[in-house]
């Protein structure tokens, strides 16, 4: 069977699979809520072009529908998504990397 | 073998993730948080390629690199403009979902077995949710740019949110009944496009300029959301993850702008605030105090304790490096300087730290509103540039006022006030602030970079007389 993972063919999507699925939303909510109030108020906006350069993981999705043997009007929809996705990567981590740069302490240098 | 080995890669960046926003919980590790997060990213995506059916590279390879030429230049924004890159990258992720489940859903019309009720129903909310932020996004972006054509002001019509409210309504009907019968019923699939794309806009018309940054914060969380649901279709469980991280962490941004505001989610999407209010007010003509910059450098000379309070005005005027100056000549004279921040300075949330943290003040001095509150009392000079209705005290007494109950950073309990404006205009939300005609408040009129820059060049020429 060659679909591996992302559209892992019908016949396993079951209400199991969903199920499981579920958790691991529910679960990684409560994480992700745990996680975010302890982010410090001053590095809200860094949090955000963070989070949003790591929702764009939905690249991987992209990846595969770009790249695989597919009509080409799919291979289109594919590649906007992964340029899409791509940017929001690059620009997100270079973008909170830049800000984060400049928060500094007294008597600190400032960093490269 | 290949598949602990996808699945092996998912786990890692999945857990590294995770760790990437545990370290933003201070500044000093939080560096370390954005090289997790592109470790996470980099063995994701390697894995990924290690997909057997993958055969297209040119694809991939050609996508990758428009991905780089346009993000690399969207990251170098000036600060003041990270709002409106942030709403960008927003409409990218809403985009990049709507089209990847626009892709499966064609690709499963060709093999029927794969709509199952779940997967079809996780399908058409990624689809929406896509959609509707993409626009929605691009609207709250042309806002927050003041792009020409797209009106700052809220606008607003008879029926607006009993329309919009259908216009959903009608695209989740077109949705179940595309779970029912998904092939036969497949000429639905675009209206539910179109669908979405005008509710993006729509929902975002009626909202004013004050209250982008929940509508910044909500539209995060949607972003996020349409990840899970692209989680949910493919059986992902690294995209439910990172989806689930970035929903909650719009979730709890936008609870904590509501509560800056006062306002309640509903109020923020529904309530079109921001008009102007046609307050019929007791026109009393009270008037303000003025004062120098050379008596307000004398004031500020003489304090032991002085809170400098920084709206967005700071920022239009671009006093920030000014501001950083007053701080220099401030602490020199071992004077203690403290800047007070509220949760809504500035256009997103966290805005203002970072424009200050880019005038090189260092980031303990930037004080949360709650916690610089108890300390008015004992300050001895607050100075107001570029807020106002965040220092408006009508929002703790005034019940008629918009803002009432609204908290703010106390100001006027500090021993003495002056604040900087460029007239006496009533601001953004035509309030009236009475801060301004208190006893010990003094206003300093003109710009706020050149009334600064008037305060350095008193105090540093005044230094060199001692």
């Amino acid at each position: 069977m060659v679909t591996l993972l992302l559209s892992a063919g019908a016949a396993e999507a079951s209400p199991e699979t969903f199920a499981s699925l579920l958790f691991v939303f529910l679960l990684a909510t409560f994480i992700g809520l745990g996680v975010i109030t302890r982010v410090s108020r001053l590095l809200h906006t860094p949090l955000m072009s963070l989070t949003n350069a790591i929702s764009a993981i939905a690249v991987v999705a992209s990846i595969v529908i770009a790249g695989r043997d597919h009509p080409p009007v799919i291979h289109l929809l594919g590649a906007v998504a992964l340029a899409a996705s791509m940017t929001n990567i690059v620009s997100g981590f270079l973008i909170t990397d830049r800000m984060l740069k400049m928060f500094r302490k007294p008597g600190e240098e400032k960093r490269p | 073998m290949t598949f602990w080995l996808i699945e092996g890669a998912y786990l890692v960046a999945s857990a590294l993730f995770v760790m990437a926003l545990y370290w933003m919980n201070d500044p000093k590790t939080a560096r370390r948080g954005v090289g997790a997060g592109v470790v996470a990213m980099v063995v994701a995506v390697a894995g990924t390629l290690f997909n057997p059916g993958i055969v297209h590279w040119g694809w991939i390879a050609g996508a990758v690199a428009v991905g780089f030429l346009l993000g690399v230049p969207l990251s170098w924004v000036p600060l003041t403009a990270v709002p409106q890159r942030t709403a960008v990258s927003h409409a990218f992720g809403g985009l990049a979902a709507g089209l990847v489940g626009a892709a499966e859903f064609y690709l499963w019309q060709g093999e029927p077995e794969s709509f199952t009720a779940f997967r079809t129903f996780a399908l058409v909310a990624e689809v929406i949710l896509g959609f509707l932020t993409f626009t929605g996004s691009l609207m709250a972006a042309g806002k927050l740019q003041e792009v020409r054509w797209i009106p700052q002001r809220p606008v607003t019509y008879p029926f607006q949110n009993l329309g919009n409210i259908g216009l959903l309504l009608l695209a989740v009907g077109c949705g179940l009944a595309l779970v029912w019968k998904p092939i036969e019923l497949a000429y639905l699939f675009p209206v539910i496009v179109v669908l979405a794309l005008a509710f993006g806009i729509l929902l975002i018309i009626p909202i004013g300029g004050a209250d982008m940054p929940t509508v910044i914060s909500l539209l995060n969380s949607y972003a996020g959301l349409s990840a899970v649901a692209m989680g949910f279709v493919l059986d992902n469980k690294l995209l439910v993850i990172a989806g689930a991280l970035d929903g909650s962490s719009g979730l709890i941004l936008s609870v904590i702008m509501c509560r800056a505001m006062n306002r309640s989610f509903t109020n923020v999407l529904f309530g079109a605030f921001g008009q102007v209010q046609a307050r019929s007010g007791p026109a009393e003509a009270r008037t303000a105090k003025k004062e120098t910059p050379e008596g307000a450098a004398q004031l500020l000379e003489m304090a032991s304790q002085v809170v400098i309070v920084p709206g967005y005005g700071m920022a239009v005027a671009q006093a920030q490096q000014r501001v950083r100056e007053l701080y220099d000549e401030l602490t020199k004279r071992r004077i203690e300087v403290k800047f007070a921040i509220h949760p809504v300075a500035g256009r997103m949330p966290g805005h203002m730290n970072v424009l200050l943290a880019e005038a090189d003040i260092p980031y303990d001095k930037l004080v949360e509103m709650d916690d610089i509150n108890p300390e008015m009392p004992q300050t001895d000079v607050v100075l107001v540039v570029g807020a106002n209705d965040v220092v408006n005290p009508a929002a703790r007494h005034d019940k008629t006022s918009p803002i009432f109950g609204m908290p703010i950073i106390d100001a006027d309990k500090a021993r003495m006030c002056l604040a900087i404006k460029r007239s006496m205009n009533p601001g953004f939300a035509g309030i009236e602030n009475e801060l301004y005609f208190a006893d010990h408040t003094y206003m300093l009129f003109g710009d706020a970079k050149a009334v600064v820059g008037d305060l350095v060049k008193q105090l540093a020429g005044g230094s060199g007389m001692h």
